[in-house]
């Protein structure tokens, strides 16, 4: 039974189909309606539209890995004891029996060696937070690039980045809860971090430790941390950032039909139901074979916590890399004033830095908006070229990133490919500073040299890789008028306007009053637009639209005219 | 489907004039009808890969099932490809039956549900003008109703009423542990605090995991021995009190410490450190002074000690001066003397804190932290 294709609904307006029969869901419907009332607010969103493109799933990967994350969590928290006391452990494992160690540890080795899919859940708890973190950054990374965090969701970008900071303290309050040597290392590490801060470390560090380290309170406050505090901000963020998006109406990519005034996609129910929801078995499912054949943090290879012990190569889970890097080619400066000490060392690279970048990485838009004067509303996304500026600063920010997270693993790096530590940390000082200004003024040349390219596109036709000859023997390649629909696309942007102080008049052209900082902020503004390339106005590009007719008809005429020969 | 473009094709900036726009928006594409809308054939053909998929599924579960009862776990566990056949087996089944509910409601809705592509008009985020108005207004006059401007003594001692209850529970996590001070002083333990450890004056230096004491005769030049002190292992014999619990992982997260034995002539003494070593013997704490990993790779040739954790490198010829790395401070030596049947003691505690650096450490030069008791 084909569809009726001339029956099918082609826009959410016009006027709700009444049914004469309530059909069984209707009366479900009607009786909920009359206790909840939400049959105003469902009319409009059951059949929401949903713009589609690939990289609008990578945040829901982020989504679908939480919501295993919590399935997978209760399941462990039946068998898990958050506990210091010491036992010792007489399970299934024959290498540790008789060791004596935190009930933590001897809960976990219950867990991955006596309970039936224990270690089945355990790996797929911690895949899935690898999946939750690494998804929520390629997001953040789409949202940056594409223009998607711009006015009216800049307040869903500063939502977006506390998921991701707190999804990373969850992951090393979690990570640390098995009690092993190489999580207790860590928690080690995050002892002399808290001591490092002035005046109040030490007070940090024997509250949270309940008196000296290690005590035996770290793992039962950790453990609430990370199933009931943590989660619960999490989850509330959650439902904002997901409401935020259904009041904003998705983004879309610009093209024939689809405008800032109007989403053009598949609605809720059922389309997007069908596939978000198809979507979730899929990162479930997905996780679960990972869970099963991919071996993660295994505990009683690195054996019980020992204050004493370390193994070569301890390194944090991979998203605490990029601070642990920098930890490792900061130089040892340490302050000795009076009979105080500042461990600048410890304090800058692992306190101070990720701080700093983090209330960077929050204040991306209102900095972007405050520079361009941009206050408009935005929901077609740019692509990364048509703002090199904004594009560049990403990747300058990801060089250091990746720099950090390379000094992170100087040692294996060192043993790997045979090269001498002391000389990869001194390059790393350097590069550090060195590859993002690097990276930045590359980015942007590509960028503007895209930018180029789609105008000669537009204007002189794309290249068919068909060569002609010429009568006088002379050779060349044939181009070709783009598309209406794909020329649009490529000018479906706006103009650049640089915002300047005499510009900043309202609209009976009275100068409006600037801030302090407006010459820096008119001098910011004309370096952040400078060189990039405006699409072609309407006269050059008919000029260049007859000129591609004219060229192509005479060719025509040429062939026409030597076949008669 | 040209029809459905929004009433301004020209792209959404009031700002910007249509005609500057160098080309007009095409609208939207004509929709385009899949095999499985008009060929009866393909839907039935798609329906029946859907309904297979849900299928296999249950198929998946049944042998997820067969795993759970059948694989061992425990002592004796079955393997496949060396892993766990218990774990692989429900992992890959479990995995398969979630793929094939995914992948099967995928299809479903891209084969069989309609893919027409609807248009929603956009609606200013901020609310209309009139309603801002009424909203501010009704603000205005529940301030004004409360009186909130107007009695500014009412307001503010509110304000400080709620600041005050506030720090209640900021209080209340004052239990949360004893400070190093209150540590130090009400010395519940041995080696209480951050200044303190458990070693003292003759106590024997002991092998970490055994507990044996070392002679100073058995070392080799070049030998390394991770060491604890003697306290650590309480015995009838040595008449040291039981340690336990948190008391013990405290002990020997400060305690613990490597004993290497070198040619003397490398050996260049601290200030005031002559008389720590014997004959070649040194000992310094195993805590690294950056952020308090146990350090443990020697390099016997260079006498190097290297952190595994951040590869800060101190030189234990030279008073365990920091070589490389991100470590601000040298590893506190710790003053080695051998009692009557020539086994390695200790002259007394170390003479500074030992890990960590923080705030309230008084850290002074090699010379200036005084003489162990000798």
């Amino acid at each position: 039974m084909s569809i009726d294709t001339s029956k099918v609904a082609t826009t959410t307006s016009g006027t709700a189909a009444v049914s004469g029969q309530p059909t069984k869901v209707g009366a479900v419907a009607l009786w909920a309606d009359e206790r909840l009332g939400l049959g105003t607010a469902m009319k409009k969103n059951l059949r929401k539209v949903f713009p589609d493109h690939w990289s609008f799933m990578l945040g829901e990967v982020a989504l679908w890995s939480f919501v295993v994350l919590l399935l997978t969590g209760v399941f462990l928290t039946l068998w898990y004891h958050p506990s210091m006391s010491e036992v010792t452990y007489e399970g299934s494992y024959a290498q540790l029996r008789g060791v004596s160690m935190s009930d933590a540890m001897a809960s976990t080795l219950d867990i991955s060696f006596d309970v039936r899919g224990g270690l089945l859940m355990r790996q797929m708890h911690h895949w899935a937070a690898m999946l939750f973190i690494a998804a929520m950054m390629v997001h953040l990374l789409r949202v940056y690039f594409t223009g998607a965090y711009r006015k009216p969701r800049e307040i869903n970008w500063v939502i977006g980045s506390l998921l991701l900071l707190l999804g990373t303290l969850e992951g090393f309050t979690g990570y640390s809860l098995p009690d092993d040597l190489l999580s207790g290392t860590g928690i080690r590490a995050a002892d002399g971090f808290m001591k490092s801060i002035p005046v109040v470390g030490t007070y940090i560090s024997f509250f949270l430790f309940g008196g000296e380290f290690p005590g035996e309170s770290i793992i039962p406050r950790l453990y609430m941390i990370h199933i009931l505090l943590i989660p619960g901000i999490l989850l509330a963020l959650i439902a904002a950032h997901m409401l935020l998006l259904v009041a904003h109406k998705h983004t879309q990519w610009p093209g024939p039909g689809r405008t800032e005034q109007n989403v053009v996609g598949y609605p809720l129910l059922p389309v997007y139901m069908a596939k978000a929801g198809g979507f979730f078995f899929i990162v479930f499912g997905v996780t679960a074979l990972m869970g099963g054949l991919l071996s993660i943090n295994p505990v009683w290879k690195f054996g019980p916590y020992d204050p004493t012990k370390v193994t070569a190569g301890s390194q944090p889970d991979w998203y605490m890399g990029w601070p642990d890097g920098a930890l490792r080619i900061m130089p040892g400066i340490e302050s000795h004033i009076g009979s105080f000490t500042i461990a600048w060392n410890i304090f800058l690279p692992i306190i101070v830095m990720p701080g700093v970048m983090f209330t960077i990485l929050l204040l991306l838009p209102f900095l972007e908006s405050w520079i361009t004067g941009d206050k408009r509303e935005h929901h077609l996304l740019e692509r990364p070229r048509n703002a090199p500026t904004r594009t560049a600063l990403m990747v300058s920010l990801m060089t250091y990133y990746a720099l950090m997270w390379i000094a992170g693993g100087n040692d294996l790096i060192a043993i790997h490919f045979d090269m001498s530590i002391n000389q990869i940390t001194y390059i790393l000082r350097v590069l550090v500073f060195v590859g993002p200004a690097i990276a930045f003024y590359v980015t942007r040349r590509w960028c503007i040299s895209l930018q180029r390219h789609d105008n000669e596109v537009l204007l002189h036709g794309r290249e068919t890789g068909v060569l002609m000859r010429s009568v006088e023997g002379g050779y060349s390649e044939k181009h070709e008028a783009v598309s209406p629909e794909r020329a649009y696309t490529l000018t479906a942007r706006p103009r650049d306007e640089v915002w300047t102080i005499a510009g900043h008049k309202d609209e009976n052209g009275v100068q409006l009053p600037t801030g302090r900082f407006a010459g820096l902020r008119e001098r910011l503004s004309r370096l952040w637009f400078a060189d990039n390339v405006q699409k072609p106005s309407q006269e050059e590009y008919d000029e260049a639209a007859a000129h591609l007719a004219h060229a192509d008809h005479e060719e025509h005429a040429e062939i026409g005219s030597s076949s008669e020969h | 489907m040209s029809d459905l473009t929004s009433p301004d094709p020209h792209d959404g900036h009031p700002d910007t004039p249509a005609s500057v726009e160098p080309v007009t928006d095409p609208g939207l594409p004509e929709h385009t009808w899949r095999p499985t809308d008009v060929d009866e054939k393909a839907e039935k053909r798609a329906e029946r890969q859907i309904v297979g998929m849900f299928m296999l599924s249950i198929v998946c579960v049944i042998a997820f099932i067969a795993v759970y009862v059948t694989a061992n776990v425990g002592d004796d566990w079955t393997t496949i490809l060396g892993l766990g056949a218990s774990n692989v087996g429900l992992g890959v089944f479990l995995g398969l039956a979630l793929l094939l509910i995914g992948a099967g409601i995928i299809q479903w809705a891209r084969k069989l549900m309609s893919d027409h592509e609807m248009v929603e008009m956009r609606h200013a985020i901020a609310s209309p003008e009139e309603d801002r108005a009424a909203t501010l207004a009704a603000l205005q006059a529940g301030l004004e109703d409360s009186g909130i401007g107007r009695r500014p003594l009412v307001r503010n001692s509110l304000f400080a009423a709620v600041g005050v209850v506030a720090l209640s529970p900021i209080l209340m996590l004052r239990d949360l542990g004893e400070t190093n001070a209150q540590v130090t002083a009400n010395a519940d333990y041995p080696g209480a605090g951050l200044e303190h450890t458990v070693w003292e004056k003759n106590m024997r230096v002991v092998r970490d995991a055994v507990g044996t004491p070392v002679k100073a005769s058995d070392l080799q030049i070049g030998d390394l021995v991770n060491a604890q002190p003697e306290a650590i292992f309480p015995t009838k014999e040595n008449g040291y009190e039981d340690l336990e619990g948190a008391a013990l992982q405290i002990a020997k997260s400060k305690a613990a410490i490597v004993v290497v034995r070198m040619e003397p002539e490398d050996i260049i003494p601290g200030e005031g450190r002559d008389n720590w070593s014997v004959d070649g013997i040194v000992a310094y704490s195993k805590i690294c002074t950056h952020v308090g990993c146990p350090i443990s790779l020697y390099e016997r040739t260079t006498h190097h000690l290297l952190c595994p954790c951040h590869q800060s490198t101190f030189d234990l010829a030279d008073s365990g001066r920091v070589v490389f790395g991100p470590a601000g401070r040298h590893l506190p030596q710790l003053p080695l003397d051998v009692d009557d049947e020539g086994y390695l003691i200790a002259r007394s505690d170390f003479t500074e804190p030992v890990g960590p650096s923080y705030w309230e450490r008084d850290s002074k030069d090699i010379g200036d932290q005084g003489e162990a008791d000798v």
